[in-house]
């Protein structure tokens, strides 16, 4: 396999929102709460979002694990803050493919700073850890669909 | 061999997958705790066994059926006596330390455990010596019971004979931690629960690979360890225990192999150890460990232990300097075995892990598959480096320059 290369990887903008991370705290009046691990490596994060009609009107995380997930996590929670449902979906998908690999993610304006990841990609035993908040993060959307599915309408 | 005679980079030239290149630079495979590499004379047996004598065991009258058999219980012979056990009979093909440690848990277990019973494990343990024992604890109504460590990751021993009651029916105990390489004093802890009655078993799994293991001497009652981090095939294991114990159990798979006579509503039991063997074995997992004790043998299990002893001095002085780096475990050397986990600043284990690897150096990062260990120090996972008898200073060296490159990304 070819090298990857370390630099793609740790960019500055990863280690400083591993080291600063936005939107790490408890979410007082959350609607819905995921908890995700990765049991292989033990990062964890809790996922919480404070969801109104079909809006996200806050979301924060609390966890801990390596400078992957958690500047993953904590870039994710600042493109979710204000957007509608869909675009929490599209976000988590659009992300997802740039992880496999397509080049055409990579450059999106709606990806933010979670475009610094693209490098995770060259490293297939990492992808996991970049995809651990998306994966909670779809696990709510889910959770939401299926609450609204049951409501009365 | 002589120890004098003791040549880790003669050794290294036994082991094939030792001479690759990983990412461009040489490998420096540092993770022998989860499982060592295998010398070309186990990799031999393995061919030489397929090429030739495949045929199932104890079931053909053939010639390559008798072949087969009659390796396969050499194979059993030669573990008996690296261990020194009374009989081959006492030893039982597994598929591991794991499958051992449930066999006891459920074949012993199930029978000998019984609400309001205690059993008594510690904290350091691997998941394998923790779960078995919940499972069997939340089946019969036992409480579990655990001996605690202290900030150095020894076992806490002074409270012990308060944690042995009339009740403690099993103390499961690992020789040597693989989280942390602590040495455990097995005797002292076989001592103590014999004055209770208590039946003693202990994980091997790393203990076998690092000191001269003497089932006997240790005075315990069952000892389960794998053959894939000494050298031979992943998929085998074996559980040693005393031939009365062994007798008077249940067995714990039905199948083939492990029958006398097959009726309609009842059968009867083979005699051990085939009464716990139940289906095709791993046949060629288990003459491939009998070729590792071989090649093992003629090492000697002290020349291994002098060069792991010289070489984890070296690492650890060399790691402590290093900057930020936090050493987990015992700091004597006496009580530790060649194992060193750490951290490293807020550098995450993963990443040092991955760093290190595109270096060519392979180290394991996580919790180790001990997670009661990970939280007694307050961190979700360390990144563990741990060598064999292949290891050399140069290894450590590479390790360390993998270091001074986290060092600068994490600056
Ligand atoms: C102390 C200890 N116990 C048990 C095990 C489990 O061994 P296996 O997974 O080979 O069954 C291991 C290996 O990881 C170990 O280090």
């Amino acid at each position: 396999m070819e090298t990857p290369q370390l630099s793609s990887l740790y960019q500055q903008l990863i280690l400083e929102h591993y080291r600063n991370p936005r939107n790490k705290a408890e979410l007082e009046e959350k609607t819905v709460e995921i908890h995700m691990a990765n049991p292989v490596c033990g990062d964890e994060i809790r996922l919480q979002l404070r969801i109104e009609g079909t809006r996200i009107e806050d979301v924060k995380f609390l966890g801990s694990g390596c400078s992957i997930s958690q500047a993953s996590v904590s870039m994710m929670t600042v493109r979710l803050k204000g957007s509608n449902l869909d675009q929490a979906d599209e976000l988590a998908k659009r992300f997802t493919d740039m992880m496999h690999g397509d080049e055409s993610a990579a450059k999106e304006k709606s990806l933010g700073d979670l475009r610094a990841l693209q490098g995770v990609s060259k490293f297939p035993v990492r992808i996991k850890c970049a995809l651990l908040g998306f994966d909670a993060l779809q696990e709510a959307l889910k959770k939401e669909a299926g609450v609204v599915e049951e409501g009365p309408t | 061999m002589s120890i004098e005679d003791f040549d880790p980079i003669r050794i290294r030239k036994d082991f094939p997958a030792l001479d690759q290149t990983v990412h461009g630079r040489p490998l420096a495979y540092l993770d022998n705790a989860a499982t060592s590499q295998k010398p070309r004379a186990v990799l031999d047996v393995l061919s030489e066994y397929y090429e030739k004598d495949n045929a199932n065991v104890h079931r053909g009258i053939h010639e390559l059926s008798r072949r087969a058999t009659v390796a396969f219980e050499a194979a059993r012979e030669k573990v008996a006596s690296w261990i020194n056990a009374s009989s081959a009979a006492e030893c039982v093909w597994t598929r591991g330390t794991t499958e051992a440690i449930n066999l006891v848990a459920t074949a012993w277990g199930l029978d000998h455990v019984s609400e309001g019973d205690e059993i008594l494990i510690s904290v350091m343990e691997h998941h394998s010596n923790i779960v078995p024992w919940q499972l069997l604890a939340a089946r019969t109504g036992a409480t579990l019971k655990y001996i605690e460590i202290d900030d150095e990751g020894r076992l806490v021993l002074d409270g012990l004979e308060a944690l042995l009651t009339e009740r403690t029916k099993i103390v499961s105990i690992s020789d040597v931690s693989n989280s942390l390489g602590t040495i455990n004093p097995v005797k002292t802890i076989v001592d103590a629960s014999r004055a209770v009655g208590a039946i003693v078993m202990v994980d091997g799994a790393q203990g076998i690979v690092h000191t001269k293991v003497d089932v006997q001497d240790l005075g315990c009652d069952f000892y389960a360890f794998g053959g894939h981090k000494m050298c031979g095939p992943t998929g085998v294991g074996v559980l040693w225990g005393r031939l009365e114990l062994l007798e008077a159990m249940a067995p714990f798979q039905g199948g083939g192999e492990m029958i006398q006579i097959v009726g309609r509503d009842k059968s009867s039991w083979a005699a051990v150890p085939h009464k716990f063997e139940a289906g095709t074995p791993n046949i060629a997992g288990a003459i491939g460990l009998g070729a590792a004790v071989d090649y093992l043998s003629k090492i000697g299990t002290k020349a291994i232990s002098i060069h792991e002893n010289e070489l984890m001095a070296y690492a650890m002085e060399q790691l402590s300097l290093i900057p930020g780096l936090r050493i987990f475990g015992p700091s004597s050397l006496d009580d530790r075995s060649a194992v060193i986990s750490f951290t490293m600043g807020d550098a995450h284990p993963h990443d040092i892990s991955t760093i290190l690897d595109t270096e060519g150096v392979a180290i394991r990062a996580g919790h180790h598959c001990a997670q009661l260990v990970m939280k007694h120090f307050g961190v979700p996972a360390t990144a563990r480096a741990s060598f064999y008898l292949y290891s050399t200073r140069e290894d450590v060296d590479r390790l360390v320059k993998g270091l001074d490159q986290v060092a600068v990304i994490f600056s």
